[in-house]
């Protein structure tokens, strides 16, 4: 892979390590997205990968007890400076959760409530049915946007996040495993939705679902639990590279063991 | 096969049927006692509610000239005359309603305010010391609250007016404004106050336990912690909330010893909080403590009073019932 100009990256980190309680969970990772692909994060349970993609729009700072160390550039801004502000970086960085989790709220105003918060002056039904469209929603739901976000199903609820999360217009989609509760057909619609969203955003997918990771992303991270030192289950980077490369060609033994199914 | 005794003393393979006969027997014992129990306290329940309302009916049928309109109707409450007494339900009814609305402007929004504060930005350790304490709170009696208020809050009360009055050149005038030592804005401070726990506590519950999801999904769109704890969590938890105001305010309807000591025994038409008025438990106290021969019509007033009284605050508590099923959100 070559690399050119840094503004290919919508993220680069520079030694992140988060704690939690004081105990290190993940250490020192060094990773870049490139903008308008799809970066996925794949690797056995608990080794982390929410913990990074949580570092990304700083929803760890949430959680009483976590901290962060090294740097996460973003549009060419340390978004851990103490000059930034977090709810700043949340308006440009969407995420979609493991568990679907629209509000209790009309269809309408779940994906309003973004813009609502931030300000929007435009056209507010015209933003909504431009998100419901582009999460792939409107057609299933134009004739009831004043019913009950909850009163959908799985998928739906999932594709209705996805779209609340575009009502902010973001640059990035932050995805922990978006599909994992959903049905195989929810799956694949949600999977065809990101190749037709990445064309406007970038978008770092976590799954430990290794034929996802291969379908839908463009580059992939491998991460596991530090083998040195397995009592401190310390997670980190084993290989980060274009997809094809991971799952054909991978440099170590680590991550071929993994994506041939041989551990994990 | 060799014959085996089943009662052999010493404990032969079947032994622990005996056992679990004497089981069976102490496990069908308990189970009527605690069904006697609950059996017990139902019956009570009921048995006073059917002595209240047959002897609120007594009050109507012995006292012919008290008719059922005029009582309800009726808008002066004088029992203890001695010629023409009066028996229209409405000042007391007046004084109750007006302590249950000022009560509810002081609690409703405190007892929000703090209910979103232990929720949403108390810290664990902080939470875990405050609600024990509303828990205290409401479990002083509450004729100390009605005391607070006479020797405490109305000397303020009285301080404030006066100033009023001398800073807009009132005083001694025709506009000047009086506050009787008595008086229901004082009381209703004092109830208010004595519901902010149960409005504080029944509201935080209910925010509790909104899913975290719900303010994760809030936090990642960009929202504030006030943002989130304002329009996801409190819509997300209206039911229960909604529920605490209801239950509050029967609570102020219902409540006693503060409004008798605090807003006096002067059953009144008014709006004016800085009049004494009477509630209705301030007139059954007053009944039941003070010159009333049992059988005289007075003190069969005090049933159709209670009768009454029941009935308000049974509604209340069906609607704060309604409002928790009907509004109920599921997530899961
Ligand atoms: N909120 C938290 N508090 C404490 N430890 C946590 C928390 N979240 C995650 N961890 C720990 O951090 C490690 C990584 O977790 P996570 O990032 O969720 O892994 P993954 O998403 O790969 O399954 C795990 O050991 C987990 O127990
Ligand atoms: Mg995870």
């Amino acid at each position: 892979m070559t690399t050119n100009g840094s503004t290919d990256y919508v993220f680069e980190t520079d030694g992140l390590s988060v704690y939690y309680d004081g105990k290190l969970a993940v250490d020192n990772i060094n990773l870049q997205v490139k903008r308008n692909h799809i970066t996925a994060l794949i690797g056995p349970s608990g080794c982390g990968k929410s913990t990074v993609l949580r570092s990304f729009n700083r929803m760890n700072d949430l959680i009483p007890g976590a901290s962060v160390e090294g740097k996460i550039i973003y549009d060419g801004r340390n978004i851990y400076d103490d000059s930034t502000d977090p709810v700043e970086v949340r308006r440009r960085i969407g995420m979609v959760f493991q568990k679907p989790n629209p509000f209790p709220k009309t269809i309408y105003e779940n994906v309003a409530f973004g813009p609502r918060i931030n300000g929007y002056q435009g056209n507010m039904d015209e933003l909504v049915e431009r998100c419901l469209r582009q999460a792939a929603l409107w057609d299933e739901v134009k004739d009831k946007l004043k019913e009950n976000g909850l009163a959908l199903s799985g998928g739906q609820q999932q594709r209705l996040c996805i779209a609340r999360a575009l009502a902010t217009q973001p640059d990035v989609l932050l995805m922990d495993e978006p599909a994992s509760a959903l049905d195989p057909i929810a799956t694949l619609r949600i999977e065809e939705l990101m190749h037709e969203l990445k064309e406007d955003y970038t978008i770092v997918i976590v799954t430990h679902n290794m034929q996802q990771a291969a379908r839908v992303s463009d580059y992939t991270t491998f991460m596991s639990i530090d083998r040195s030192n397995p009592d401190a289950r310390i997670g980190h980077v084993v290989e980060f590279g274009p997809t094809e490369q991971i799952f054909t060609n991978p440099q170590k033994k680590e991550t071929e063991d993994y994506v041939s199914g041989r551990f994990g | 096969m060799a014959d085996v005794p089943i009662d052999s003393g010493g404990g032969g393979p079947l032994a622990f049927l005996r056992t679990q006969a004497a089981r069976n027997v102490y496990e069908r014992v308990m189970h009527a006692l605690l069904f006697i129990a609950s059996a017990f306290s139902i019956l009570v329940t009921l048995g006073i509610i059917a002595s209240l309302f047959g002897e609120a009916i007594t009050f109507f049928t012995a006292n012919p000239e008290v008719t059922l309109r005029e009582y309800l109707t009726g808008t002066e409450w004088a029992p203890l005359l001695q010629s023409n007494p009066q028996f229209g339900i409405l000042p007391l009814i007046n004084g109750t309603i007006m302590i249950a609305v000022l009560s509810s402007l002081v609690a409703l929004p405190v007892g929000l305010a703090t209910a979103i504060f232990l929720s949403e930005y108390a810290p664990g350790r902080l939470r875990r010391a405050v609600k024990p304490l509303l828990e205290i709170l409401s479990g002083i009696p509450t004729v100390v609250y009605g005391y607070f208020a006479l020797v405490f809050i109305t000397p303020q009360l009285e301080r404030i007016i006066a100033a009023i009055n001398t800073a807009f050149g009132l005083t001694d005038g025709p506009g000047e404004i009086e506050i009787n030592l008595f008086n229901a804005l004082s009381a209703s401070i004092v109830v208010g106050v004595l519901i902010i726990p149960l409005v504080a506590s029944i509201s935080e519950d209910a925010m509790r336990s909104v899913p975290r999801s719900l303010r994760e999904g809030s936090f990642a769109l960009g929202a504030t912690q006030f943002e989130t704890a304002t329009r996801v969590v409190v819509p997300a938890a209206l039911s229960g909330i909604l529920a605490s105001f209801v239950i509050a305010i029967s609570r102020a309807i219902g409540e006693t010893m503060a409004v008798t000591v605090a807003a006096g025994a002067t059953p009144k038409m008014t709006l004016n909080p800085l009049e004494s008025v009477q509630t209705m438990t301030a007139f059954i106290v007053q009944v039941s403590f003070g010159d009333a021969a049992a059988g005289s019509i007075n003190s069969q007033s005090i049933y159709a009073v209670g009768a009454t009284l029941f009935l308000m605050t049974f509604t209340m508590n069906l609607i704060g019932d309604f409002i928790l099923r009907r509004f109920r959100e599921e997530y899961e």
